[in-house]
C-alpha cells in the first residue's frame, strides 16, 4: 500500500521578479515499510520534495497524497491534523523545543493528538527507551549531545505511531559515530515497527542504509533504484 | 477535542510560556514592570481623583450643605436675603420636628448674612454664620479650633474666625474687629466684636471668609428676630436624603438634598473622569506597546520553534495560545507588581495626602490636601483592564506567529 504518492508536483519559488523552479514535475510513490533515501546535490530539490510530502509546503501544481488522501485539497488546519496523526519529522538541526525536557519533547505530539495521560507517559518512556535515552528523560536539549538530541527527535517522530517518518539530512550535523548510531536506530525501528522512512541526504555514509535510492537533479527524478 | 485534552494543552501552553519567559529574564521582568508601573500610576491617579472628589463632597456636606437643607419657599440659589419672607420663622420648632424623624441625626437653624469686616485701614467682605453653638453640627469647627475657645450661646460680643482670615489681617484671640451688617429692613448695623477663637477646616476658601457668631446675636444684629436662613440637617445615612426630603415636603419650604446642592461636584467628577480616560489610554497605550514589542521580538527569536510546533501538528490557534499565555503571565506579573507599587503609593498618599494649597472653585470646598482614596471597585476594574489591554497587545504577535507557514518558520532564525 502507498503511504505517499506525489503526482506531477512542481514547486516554483518567486523572489521578486526571479522565479526558481525547485521541482519540475515529480512523480514518486512510496510504499509501506520502505526505507528510502532522496539523494542529489544541493539545490536538486530533495528537501523541497520532502517538505511537500510532509505537508509543510504545497506544490505549485500537481498532487500529494498521504495514505490515499489528496492533501492538496485540504486546508491549513486539516493539513496540521494529517501531519499530527500520520507523519513524523526529523530535521537536520536538532529540532527540539529548548525549554522542554527530552521526555516533554517526546510527549508533545501525544498531547496534541489527545492521548490520555497514562498512555502518554508510557509511550514517551517507551520511545526514549527505544532510542537508548531513558536515563536522559529529564535533561533539556542543551544538556544533551547532538547525537542524543537527534535520537530524542527520532523518538518524538515515532511517538504517535505514524505511518511515515520524514528525515531531512538527519546526520548532517553529527560526527560519524553519532550519525551511525542515529541511522542504526532508524533502520532498526523501520524493521521492528514497519514504519516508512524517507530521508533526504547527500552523505554517502548514510545512503548505503537505504533499500531504495531516489536521485534528484535540477528538480527532476533522474534515477530510482533499489539496492 | 475533549475538555480534558483542552485542559492538558492549556496547562502545557502555560508551562511553555512560563519557561519561555524565563529564557530572557531581564526582558520579561522589564516588560512586566512596564505593565506594573502603568497599573500603579493608574491606581494612584484613580485614587487621587476619587479622593479629591469624595473629599470635596464630604467637606462641602460637612461644612456647607449638610445632607439636607430646609429653606424658605422663596429661596434662590446664591441669594442671601434677610427679608422675613425669605427666612424661616420659628426655626427651633421646625428643627425639633425634623429631628423627630428616625433617620435624622442633626437639625439646627443657621442664619446667613453678608458683612464687611473693618480693621483700622483694612476691610474685607465676609459671611456671617449665626449658629447654635451647642449643636453637634459644629463638631468640625470645634475639632478645628487652633486658638481660643468656642463661642457660647449667650455671648453677645464674641465671634470665631478662620485661621486664613486671622493670618491675612493679623488677628489674634482677644482682638476686636468692627462688623458692618445689613439688617432685614435694609439698614446697616455696626458693632465691635471680640475674636474668641480661631478655627481651621483646612479649607482655605472657607477659613478666609466665614465668621461664626451665636444665632441669637446674629438674629439681634440683623433684626431678623426669631428667624433663620436655613435648617441644616445631617442624616445617619446620606442615601436616605431623598426619603427624608419626601417625608418633610411642605409648600412653605424648599427641601434641598446634598445631591441637588452639590450638582457641580458630581458634574465636575464626570468631566474629570472623561479627561482621565484620555490619560488612562495614553498610559495603557505605552504599556501595550512594550508588551507588543516584547512578544514580537520573542516571535522572531523563536520562529524555528514555531515551525517545529507546526510541523508536529500544532494548529494556528495552539501557537496563538502559546503567546497569549505568555501575555497572560506578563499581565499577572504586572498586576502583582502594579498592586504592590501602586498600593504603596496609594497608602502613602492616603495618609499624608498631596498639598494643593488654596485651590478654590465656587461652591466646592477643597481641603488644602488631596488624600488618595482607593475603592475595591477601582482595583478590580483596573486589574481587568490591565489584563485585557495586555492580551489585546499580544494579539498582533500571537497572530503573526500563528500565521507563519511551517516551511518558512522552519527556515527562520531562532534556536
Amino acid at each position: 500500500m502507498e503511504v505517499t504518492k506525489v503526482t506531477q508536483a512542481t514547486r516554483v519559488f518567486k523572489i521578486g521578479e526571479v522565479e526558481t523552479k525547485a521541482l519540475r514535475g515529480v512523480d514518486l510513490s512510496v510504499g509501506s515499510g520502505e526505507f528510502t533515501a532522496l539523494v542529489g546535490p544541493s539545490g536538486s530539490g530533495k528537501t523541497t520534495l520532502l517538505q511537500l510530502i510532509g505537508l509543510l509546503d504545497q506544490p505549485t501544481s500537481g498532487n500529494v497524497a498521504i495514505n490515499g488522501q489528496d492533501a492538496t485539497k485540504l486546508n491549513r488546519n486539516q493539513r496540521a491534523d494529517l501531519r499530527k496523526n500520520a507523519i513524523g519529522f526529523v530535521f537536520q538541526f536538532f529540532a527540539l523545543i529548548p525549554t522542554l525536557t527530552a521526555y516533554e519533547n517526546v510527549e508533545m505530539p501525544l498531547l496534541l493528538n489527545g492521548t490520555k495521560p497514562a498512555d502518554r507517559k508510557a509511550r514517551a518512556n517507551e520511545m526514549l527507551e527505544a532510542v537508548g535515552l531513558a536515563d536522559r528523560a529529564h535533561h533539556r536539549p542543551d544538556q544533551l549531545s547532538g547525537g542524543q538530541q537527534q535520537r530524542v527527535a527520532v523518538a518524538r517522530a515515532l511517538a504517535t505511531n505514524p505511518k511515515l517518518i520524514l528525515a531531512d539530512e538527519p546526520t548532517a550535523n553529527l560526527d560519524t559515530e553519532n550519525g551511525k548510531q542515529v541511522m542504526d536506530i532508524m533502520q532498526r525501528l523501520n524493521k521492528e515497527t514497519g514504519v516508512t522512512f524517507v530521508f533526504a541526504t547527500h552523505d554517502p555514509r548514510v545512503i548505503h542504509y537505504a533499500r531504495r535510492v531516489v536521485t534528484l537533479e535540477d528538480g527532476l527524478i533522474v534515477k530510482d533504484a533499489s539496492q | 477535542m475533549s475538555g480534558l485534552e483542552k485542559k492538558n494543552l492549556m496547562i502545557q501552553a502555560f508551562k511553555l510560556a512560563f519557561r519561555n519567559l524565563g529564557r530572557n529574564k531581564s526582558r520579561s521582568l522589564l516588560s512586566a514592570l512596564a505593565v506594573g508601573v502603568g497599573m500603579a500610576l493608574l491606581l494612584l491617579m484613580v485614587s487621587v481623583l476619587e479622593g479629591e472628589m469624595t473629599g470635596a463632597l464630604q467637606n462641602t456636606i460637612r461644612l456647607q450643605s449638610g445632607h439636607l437643607q430646609i429653606r424658605p419657599a422663596s429661596y434662590e440659589e446664591g441669594k442671601v436675603s434677610l427679608k422675613w419672607e425669605d427666612l424661616i420663622a420659628d426655626p427651633d420648632q421646625v428643627a425639633e420636628q425634623i429631628k423627630s424623624l428616625p433617620q435624622v441625626v442633626i437639625a439646627t437653624p443657621r442664619l446667613i448674612a453678608s458683612s464687611i469686616l473693618t480693621l483700622s485701614d483694612e476691610s474685607k467682605g465676609v459671611q456671617i454664620l449665626g449658629i447654635d453653638p451647642d449643636s453637634a453640627a459644629n463638631q468640625p469647627f470645634r475639632d478645628g479650633m487652633i486658638d481660643g475657645e468656642f463661642i457660647k450661646a449667650d455671648d453677645r460680643e464674641g465671634i470665631l474666625i478662620g485661621n486664613i482670615l486671622s493670618e491675612k489681617l493679623n488677628l489674634k484671640v482677644g482682638n476686636q474687629v468692627n462688623l458692618l451688617i445689613t439688617t432685614s429692613n435694609g439698614d446697616v448695623n455696626e458693632q465691635l466684636f471680640t475674636v474668641r477663637g480661631i478655627f481651621t477646616t483646612r479649607t482655605p476658601g472657607y477659613d478666609e471668609s466665614t465668621i461664626f457668631m451665636p444665632l441669637a446675636k446674629a438674629q439681634a444684629i440683623t433684626a431678623t428676630e426669631n428667624h433663620a436662613s436655613t435648617i441644616f440637617v445631617m442624616l445617619q445615612n446620606s442615601e436616605d436624603a431623598d426619603a427624608v426630603a419626601q417625608a418633610i415636603q411642605s409648600n412653605n419650604y424648599k427641601i434641598l438634598t446634598w445631591r441637588e446642592q452639590n450638582l457641580f461636584i458630581t458634574q465636575f467628577e464626570d468631566y474629570a473622569n472623561a479627561f482621565f480616560v484620555v490619560i488612562y489610554l495614553i498610559v495603557l497605550g505605552i504599556t501595550a506597546t512594550v508588551v507588543t514589542n516584547t512578544l514580537v521580538m520573542a516571535v522572531f527569536e523563536r520562529t524555528r520553534e514555531i515551525g517545529i510546533l507546526a510541523a508536529i501538528g500544532m494548529k494556528g490557534r495552539g501557537i496563538m495560545a502559546q503567546f497569549l499565555a505568555e501575555a497572560a503571565l506578563l499581565a499577572t506579573g504586572g498586576v502583582i507588581g502594579g498592586l504592590l507599587i501602586g498600593g504603596a503609593l496609594v497608602a502613602y498618599f492616603t495618609v499624608y495626602g498631596i498639598y494643593i494649597g488654596d485651590y478654590g472653585i465656587t461652591g466646592v470646598l477643597f481641603e488644602d490636601r488631596i488624600y488618595a482614596h482607593l475603592t475595591l471597585d477601582n482595583v478590580i476594574t483596573l486589574t481587568i483592564v490591565t489584563y485585557i489591554i495586555t492580551l489585546v497587545a499580544s494579539l498582533y504577535p500571537a497572530r503573526l506567529a500563528a500565521r507563519m507557514e511551517p516551511v518558512e518558520a522552519l527556515h527562520g532564525a531562532g534556536d
